[in-house]
């Protein structure tokens, strides 16, 4: 009786782990297989032609555009906030405070924050729909995202360093940029990798805040359609599922190359600061 | 340990500012040709109208240098921002309502547009009447059975609440939002609708003529077919204007350019060839 | 003299470092606070705007709530069928979702050569990095018309649709977190039970897992939070019809399409009451997160 239970149960695992990794495959396979046809030089490097066969290049340019506004606005305020948190705040109710507002922005649905870039930086603060306003929205984010990893990051770092350091005779200050900071550099740096990942991942929220104009931005201040908004702008209106694959190729491929980078760097600095 | 670790940090940190400035400097300059005189057109507002104007301002572009920004976001926001100077041109594929036309917009005709009924291709259902279709999209007759066609229940597809294309259907056909029936899917554009239908042989729906092809069926209304023809004859009644609509006095001159573009021979000939139905 | 002169300047730059310290303190401090900011930013502007219908224009929230008819032309706005449909979706989601999911990260944490796993995990953490529309795109693609054609369905938009993609996308998530709990579990554990003579499937389900509970529930409310809180992939398989569910094949719309459905075309009121629809869905998450706090407050003890 046992027996046959666990046999069962045994089954049951073998039959979970089989079906994660079949929808694994089928999607990604689905993905390949329907886009691969429209992949070439032309589709990736070529302008958009609105009577179709046109490239995807705007919408890349308009992906990295928030990719690194967002980055170069949130890095440095998620760095000084978790060395606030780890190095500064004694452990009272502000702090508590603060990881719970970190927390609480971690689970909000990007639907709610493209609600609120739409009222505040579109309309409020008179952006318009633009590039602009969706990165500082992606900016909110990712924030939580670097506060955390940064936070988990220094935690690493061992307290013999901070005290030796300081033993020295130098300050707070000069220990933080010279000797903690460079030791919590590789948890730093996959935090940054990971929000990559969720700028280029994200729809919802830049949807309503970026708009959906398919050209090359003019400025910072245009409005523009990232690579996932065109995946899904394609979808809904014209039908067409073999282009909404091909950019999920190059969606994916992104992907994979910043997960790859990101375990290839981990990798590399901690040798570099294990030695 | 720490010089090595600061040296590969600043070349990684080099090498990825180096290929992003590559890009974004690219990007720069690819707008910059297309930015002669600097005035930029912003135009937003309907989705059926959006494909054809920006047809239109590729075309247009390739002779003029001014740029032109289109952000396809439906009817209702499109005159709204019209009104409230966030675009300089508003896209409608619907009539002004009453108490837009009271916030001193005016409009211009660019093409008109036929909507049509459509069907899976193996449905037998060729022909109905307004009437018809009304019942069909109140719920009235939930059967294809009960129009001459298989015995297959009915499932309507239609566009949101807000769209252009719906607002117009629904006054033709004489329905209001609250008679729709509430099992109807509700799809966000007219290629969800075609391929939801195309892939359903239960489904009807309706699409703008631009969208018309092979993957689906279309439905004859009172004996007439679905042409541009027919729409300028004024035989076939599911048919709709496609505007631009803007505030009086502040249409700047390079819009004006624009929609006179847009109203000559050429920009009309670009219309039809976009499956519009030209003014003329 | 050139003692004394030396004594002074080491103050004065004693003096600048020390300014230097506080500055940069509160610069820290600054950052820190600003994540608090952000928050209180996006909760009072989702609520100001959400609420001002009900405060200023005289809606009535009840009505709001429970009303089943959604009908912004013509001033009717009730999200009773959309807050069932997210929260059958979500259920519907869970129960598929978190057996195979937490079984594959038993699975991956106690069964699987070494090897095996780490081919299979980075695979499933590619998973969750892949952008929702793209798992929409497949729903609208595959599981659509697979329903439609294996259940002789009249249309594959649907409750169903919703979950199974649902489903499939809070699975990187519980199967992650899950691992990585499981994987915690001391091994002294695993050797006591073995010792005692319990199989090794025995040992996984009656002092692994129940050892492993806090992380476990974690990985669930996560997944959780991933599923109600969708958009872009649910719009694209929901079909999206205004009416109570009443069975899995009926067409649904939860709160988040709602939102993205009606917000380009909305405005005034309408928009309002999206945004009242955004104060349903955040309070569903609050909730969420409540629990979490909860949950982990528990397992830190």
């Amino acid at each position: 009786m046992r027996q046959l239970k666990d046999s069962v149960l045994r089954g049951l695992l073998w039959l979970s782990v089989f079906l994660s990794v079949a929808v694994l495959v089928m999607i990604v396979g689905f993905i390949f297989i329907k886009g691969m046809n429209l992949i070439s030089f032309e589709f990736i490097f070529g302008d958009y032609s609105p009577t179709g066969g046109g490239g995807i290049w705007p919408m890349i340019v308009t992906t990295i555009y928030t990719i690194v506004i967002s980055l170069v606005i949130a890095t440095p305020i998620g760095i000084l906030a978790a060395l606030y948190l780890q190095e500064y705040a004694k452990q009272g109710r502000l702090v508590k405070v603060i990881r719970f507002a970190t927390e609480s922005l971690t689970g909000i649905p990007s639907i709610i924050y493209g609600l609120f870039g739409a009222v505040f930086f579109v309309t409020t603060l008179k952006m318009g729909m633009s590039i602009i306003a969706a990165s500082l929205t992606l900016t909110i984010i990712v924030l939580p995202v670097i506060i955390r990893t940064t936070e988990e990051a220094l935690k690493t770092v061992p307290q013999s360093y901070r005290e030796g350091s300081l033993a020295l005779g130098t300050t707070k200050l000069q220990t933080l940029y010279k000797v903690i900071l460079p030791s919590a550099m590789p948890g730093i740096l996959s935090g940054i990798i990971l929000s990559i990942g969720r700028i280029v991942g994200e729809s919802a929220a830049i949807f309503l805040t970026a708009g959906t104009v398919a050209a090359l931005p003019e400025s910072l201040f245009s409005s523009a359609r990232t690579l996932t908004v065109h995946s899904y702008l394609v979808t809904q209106e014209s039908g067409d599922i073999e282009l909404a694959a091909a950019v999920g190729i190059v969606l994916i491929v992104i992907i994979l190359g910043i997960n790859i980078s990101a375990t290839l760097i981990s990798k590399k600095l901690n040798k570099a600061t294990n030695k | 340990m720490n010089i090595l670790t600061k040296v590969k940090m600043g070349l990684l940190m080099l090498s990825l500012l180096a290929v992003l400035s590559a890009c974004s400097s690219n990007g720069d300059s690819q707008t910059q040709a297309s930015d002669g005189d600097g005035s930029t057109i912003a135009i937003s507002g309907s989705t059926s109208v959006g494909p054809l104007a920006e047809k239109l301002a590729a075309k247009y572009t390739e002779q003029d240098n001014s740029n032109i920004e289109i952000n396809q976001i439906g009817s209702s926001a499109g005159i709204t921002n019209a009104i409230n100077g966030v675009s300089e041109i508003g896209m409608s594929s619907r009539d002004l309502k009453e108490e837009e036309q009271a916030s001193g917009l005016q409009e211009v005709v660019i093409a008109y547009d036929g909507i049509v009924v459509v069907t899976h291709p193996s449905n037998k259902v060729k022909n109905l009447s307004l009437e018809q279709v009304k019942q069909i999209f109140t719920g009235e007759v939930t059967n294809w059975k009960e129009l001459g066609g298989d015995d297959l229940e009915i499932v309507v597809v239609s566009r949101e609440d807000g769209s252009g294309s719906r607002d117009a259907f629904q006054e033709i056909v004489e329905y209001s939002s609250g008679e729709l029936v509430k099992s109807s899917i509700i799809a966000s554009g007219n290629g969800n609708i075609k391929t939801t239908v195309a892939n359903n042989k239960h489904a009807v729906g309706f699409i703008s003529f631009e969208y018309i092809d092979e993957t689906i069926s279309t439905i004859d209304i009172d004996g007439v077919k679905a042409t541009a023809e027919n729409v300028l004859a004024q035989k076939y009644r599911l048919s709709r204007p496609f505007l631009f609509v803007y505030k009086e006095g502040e249409l700047t001159e390079a819009g004006q350019k624009f929609i006179d573009f847009i109203l000559s021979e050429d920009g009309q000939l670009i219309a039809a060839e976009a499956g519009a139905i030209p003014v003329k | 003299m050139s003692i004394q002169t030396n004594s002074v300047e080491i103050g004065k730059s004693n003096k600048r470092k020390y300014l230097l310290e506080k500055i940069s303190s509160k610069l820290f401090l600054i950052c820190a606070l600003l994540s608090v900011i952000s928050l209180l930013l996006i909760i009072g502007f989702v609520f100001y705007k959400g609420s001002h219908p009900f405060i200023v224009e005289g809606y009535s929230f009840i009505d709001f709530i429970f009303g089943t008819d959604w009908v912004p032309s013509e001033d009717k706005f009730g999200i009773f069928p959309m807050i069932v449909a997210s929260i059958l979706a979500t259920i519907g989601a869970l129960i598929i979702g978190v057996p195979v999911g937490l079984f594959t990260a038993i699975f991956l944490a106690e069964i699987a050569s070494k090897r095996l796993a780490k081919i299979i995990s980075p695979a499933i953490q590619l998973l969750a990095g892949i952008p929702s529309v793209l798992y929409g795109v497949f729903g609208l693609a595959i599981i659509v018309p697979f329903l439609q054609n294996t259940f002789g369905l009249v249309k594959g938009q649907s409750l169903l649709a919703v979950i199974l993609v649902l489903a499939i996308m809070m699975l990187p998530t519980i199967v992650t977190v899950a691992e990585t709990a499981i994987r915690a579990v001391p091994n002294t554990y695993r050797e006591g039970s073995l010792a005692l003579g319990v199989s090794q499937i025995g040992t996984i389900f009656k002092v692994v897992v129940p050892a492993a509970k806090s992380g476990i529930m974690t990985a669930i409310v996560l997944g959780l939070g991933r599923a109600i809180g969708e958009t872009m992939a649910v719009i694209l398989v929901a079909g999206n019809s205004l009416i109570v569910p009443t069975s899995l094949t009926d067409s649904v719309r939860p709160l988040t399409t709602n939102i993205a459905l009606e917000m380009g075309y909305a405005a005034g009121t309408h928009q309002e009451m999206l945004f009242a629809t955004g104060i349903v869905l955040f309070s569903f998450i609050l909730i969420l997160n409540f629990v979490l706090a909860k949950i982990s407050a528990k397992g830190g003890n």
